[in-house]
């Protein structure tokens, strides 16, 4: 019993669950180093399904999902994963992830199943999944690793829910499907076709970004 | 005829980056410089061409419904049933990261001239969306073989096109003053947008 209470002693004080340390995990990747904006990953999907909303939340909670629980298990089995052989290992993780997530989409939400197409299993190639594996949960704790991807995953959301505000609402004058500017009595809102194409994503996007380095102040040099 | 059609519009009307989106990561961030971005196109065609056609024989001899019974003699047992699409992701993406390695080796011994050019972008390539995302465009549009060889060659010559064209443009921009916070990743994004307004005039053609 005396030695328990020894150990007890010398143990250091465990870190709060959300130390300061730890909130950086989840607050940087909001803003000063978004992974779309300033790391530049994760473009394709970003820009694929952001012409409606409820595509848009369906796939961030999709990413969200897998990066979560990607960075959960390759943190686990971080010391037991051989180094030349990690990439393969993370991309199975993220696989068998990501097929559990088309599974249930494709069970219970048929529509955006069809929707998103290709675009779900792409979330295996979404560089930000595989970025984070390799440069924090190969390295760091479960629950750091795990805070760390809720980030990144929240960084990610973000920004492609934003896209698809801007493209939904003035592509087609509504937002989640309800037409917004025809409730208001403006029925000949003009809408843009542009915005509903690729092109109205990728100048979105570059507009986004501008706005929001201008506000960071973040310069890359060319 | 109608493969050339196919072709054309994968490079054109369906460009891989335009259209879809797909491997804007490495788009982006190889497209500094015309020869890099050339030596990483010439490295996706390449694996693209591969894959895609290995991924079909797969897909069509293991994974969908009934295909292992197309070969597997009746006395070894019932396969009519046995339907493995689930596992599509999980295979197409062994295939893609193994024939990468495949591929680097190869390349490694035959050719170390062409490697010591490509062989820094060929591991960056198991990770590009374009070429996981033209296995999954060739098995849900049911293409037979030759289709889907060619579907693969067109999205990667069409790819291809793409980032040599950003980064030619790039190369230029280096002298024009961009404000501070569209440098980089800002500018490119809205130079996309304008060659997908070019790129756009090519969806009026029927083939």
């Amino acid at each position: 019993m005396a030695e328990t209470l020894e150990k007890e002693v010398i143990k250091k004080p465990a870190e709060a669950l959300l130390s300061k340390r730890r909130k950086k995990f989840v607050v940087d990747p909001l803003n000063d180093d978004n992974p779309i904006t300033i790391q530049v990953l994760g473009i394709c999907s970003a820009l694929a399904v952001t012409t409606q909303l409820k595509p848009t939340l369906v796939m961030a909670l999709s990413v969200t999902f897998v990066m979560i629980f990607s960075s959960l298990f390759t943190s686990i089995l971080r010391n037991l994963i051989p180094t030349r052989v990690r990439i393969i290992v993370q991309l199975a993780i993220i696989a068998s992830l990501v097929s559990l997530v088309n599974e249930v989409l494709h069970a219970y939400a048929f529509d955006v199943y069809k929707q998103l197409s290709v675009f779900v299993g792409l979330i295996i190639t979404n560089c930000i999944v595989m970025g984070r594996l390799e440069a924090f949960a190969m390295g760091n704790k479960p629950y750091d690793s795990i805070l760390d991807a809720f980030g990144s995953a929240m960084g990610y959301s973000w920004i492609i829910i934003a896209v698809a505000f801007f493209r939904e609402l003035l592509g087609s004058g509504k937002l989640f499907g309800f037409a917004i500017f025809e409730s208001i009595g403006w029925s000949t809102f003009p809408t843009n076709g542009l915005m509903v194409s690729p092109v109205g994503a990728f100048i979105i996007l570059g507009l986004i970004i501008w706005v929001q380095r201008a506000k960071t102040g973040y310069v890359e040099q060319h | 005829m109608e493969l050339i059609n196919l072709g054309v519009k994968a490079i054109f009307i369906e460009n891989m980056v335009f259209a879809y989106f797909l491997g804007m990561c490495s788009y982006l961030a190889v497209s500094k410089k015309v020869s890099t971005a050339f030596g990483l196109g010439l490295a996706v065609i390449f694996v693209l061409i591969i894959t895609v056609p290995v991924n079909w024989l797969l897909d069509e001899y293991v994974l969908k419904e009934g295909a292992i019974a197309k070969w597997m003699p009746a006395a070894v047992g019932d396969f009519t049933e046995v339907n493995l699409s689930f596992l599509q992701f999980i295979m197409f993406i062994a295939t893609i990261a193994a024939m990468v390695q495949l591929v680097e080796m190869v390349i490694e011994k035959f050719s170390p001239a062409l490697y010591g050019s490509l062989g820094i972008f060929l591991p960056l390539i198991a990770v590009n969306c374009a070429i996981l995302g033209s296995s999954l465009f060739m098995a849900q549009r049911d293409y037979t073989l030759a289709e889907a060889t060619v579907f693969g060659f067109g999205s990667g010559i069409g790819w291809f096109l793409a980032i040599i064209a950003i980064a030619a443009i790039r190369e230029k921009m280096k002298y024009s003053n961009v404000p501070d916070g569209l440098k980089g990743l800002g500018i490119t994004m809205l130079l996309t947008g304008l060659m997908g307004i070019a790129f756009m005039s090519f969806m009026g053609i029927s083939l």
